[in-house]
């Protein structure tokens, strides 16, 4: 819509035009939308949005793209289910999940990646490309396949092998690197300064894209009853989505879609074995020292996030907390979810979980508070993590007598 | 010699160069020569303590020089330096 003001940068606050740029020349701050919030405020009601289509789309108003010409295979507005199971299991009696697993290509990329080629295409870019640690690379490829554009996706060469596949069934170009997701990320930096015509997702058009985030909050708040959480848990890769929530809470707010000003405490999840904003907010420091990641959870796998400096002060300041799990956690997490409430998410959903199952044990997360759980991709994309912990509860020949006997021995067992 | 990579955000002074031949022996040395020779742009990349920017990413042989020796790194002959404005990934 027409509410977009300028580009302007997050440090020294500088403006821009709006163009694939995602840097200040001047302090290499990161560039921001800026919006009109009062026109937004006099276009956007709940009315307004609830006859909308059922996908982001229907926050048209507060995203960063002009005109309905969206490039989205249906993107969002996902089930916000309440957790019944898994809150009595942890003494959370408003326990509610966000289950993202459910969009398109089954992650929270759908909604950054339908933003940001949206933006591409009015913006005249004619390849979509991006740096991937997989769920992303599984959306960009497959948005630009639907809207007839080429596709470059740089990923890790040890990447679990269904997200390599899940991406280069769409057809474009999957170019896996040796080297871990920063080495990744490093490239294409480098090459989104050689090739100004691209539209590298979470490089230049990163300004737009990381505001598809925000409708994880706007979503949530509607289902909600245009109310917003107390607590939310959101896992922490690159820090991006954690600060977008924050960001599209406070908005509703703004625009006068919420009636209370919200004060939702924002909690990060992330894995033990690449967790530099959890250890940098244990300590009390501001800066946070990147890391080489070795962890199952490789869509968390960031071990140089440029927006955790930002999630760090968004989790102090709304008094939320951070916790960081092993790779057994996460499985065990990945279990729980499963278990208690029939979804299956990747690993950074057991990531999520774990974290909730510690935080509510130290009493962090609190009994009397409205929980959201942000579950955020989907666990058919990383099976392979689970290879040695799932299999046939019995094998047994084709025969009433061998059923009898294993059917028998469980019924006594209970 | 070594050489420098400069991103496109530097590039306007740099007279428009994306790579750069700079003699050195350590990080800090060679940054602080494209510095003299390209007034302007020691303020972009360093903060006013003399460190590297927040945002500010240099790769040496493609290692992040925070995880070696910072601006004292040692810097071998024909070793490539990359100056690169941090981007988070996006977490997957």
């Amino acid at each position: 819509m027409a509410f977009v003001q300028s580009l302007k940068c997050r440090e020294c606050h500088k403006t821009y035009p709006i163009e694939a740029l995602h840097v200040c020349e001047f302090c290499f701050g990161p560039l921001e939308v800026a919006y009109d919030y009062e026109g937004i405020a006099a276009s956007i009601s709940r009315e307004k949005i609830a006859s909308g289509p059922n996908t982001i789309w229907r926050y048209a108003d507060l995203l960063p793209v002009d005109g309905t010409d969206y490039v989205s295979l249906g993107v969002g507005f996902t089930p916000l289910v309440k957790a019944r199971t898994l809150g009595d299991e942890l003494g959370l009696p408003n326990l509610w999940l966000k289950n993202d697993t459910v969009n398109p290509t089954g992650s929270f990329k759908d909604r950054v990646v339908s933003v940001a080629l949206s933006k591409a295409r009015e913006l005249g870019l004619k390849v979509a490309a991006c740096a991937s640690t997989g769920n992303l690379a599984n959306s960009v490829a497959a948005h630009a396949a639907w809207a007839g554009m080429e596709s470059y996706v740089f990923i890790p060469a040890n990447l679990e092998k269904a997200k390599i596949i899940t991406t280069s069934i769409f057809g474009g170009n999957v170019i896996a690197i040796e080297g871990n997701y920063d080495d990744v990320n490093r490239l294409c930096a480098e090459l989104a300064s050689e090739e100004p015509t691209w539209a590298f997702v979470n490089v230049n058009v990163r300004a737009y894209y990381s505001e598809g985030s925000k409708t994880l909050a706007y979503e949530v708040a509607e289902q909600l009853g245009w109310k917003a959480p107390d607590h939310v848990i959101v896992p922490v890769g690159s820090g991006s989505q954690l600060t977008k929530i924050h960001k599209g809470f406070n908005e509703l707010y703004k625009v006068g879609l919420l009636d209370e000003e919200p004060h939702v405490r924002i909690s990060g999840a992330q894995a033990e074995g690449c967790s530099p904003v959890a250890t940098a907010f244990a300590s009390g420091q501001d800066y946070v020292r990147p890391v080489k990641p070795n962890t199952i959870a490789k869509s968390l796998a960031i071990g140089n996030p440029a927006d955790g400096f930002y999630a760090l002060e968004v989790v102090r300041k709304s008094g939320g907390s951070f916790g960081s799990v092993t790779d057994e956690e996460i499985i065990e997490g990945m279990g729980l979810l499963a278990r208690t409430e029939g979804i299956f998410a990747e690993t950074a959903g057991g990531v999520t979980i774990a974290t909730l199952v510690k935080l509510a044990k130290e009493g962090v997360v609190r009994p009397e508070e409205t929980v959201v759980a942000y579950i955020t991709g989907n666990g058919l994309k990383t099976v392979e993590a689970l290879e040695d912990s799932q299999g046939p509860t019995y094998v047994i020949k084709p025969t009433l007598e061998a059923f009898a006997e294993v059917y028998e021995s469980k019924r006594s067992n209970q | 010699m070594s050489i420098v990579r400069v991103p496109t955000q530097l590039r306007s002074l740099t007279g428009g160069l994306a790579e750069l031949d700079v003699d050195g022996s350590t990080v800090g040395e060679i940054l602080g020569k494209i510095d003299a020779q390209f007034p302007g742009l020691g303020e972009r990349i360093f903060d006013e303590h003399g460190a590297l920017r927040r945002f500010v990413n240099v790769f040496l042989a493609d290692e992040d020089v925070r995880f070696l020796e910072g601006l004292e790194t040692p810097v071998k002959e024909g070793q490539v330096l990359s100056i690169v404005p941090a981007v988070a990934g996006g977490t997957d």
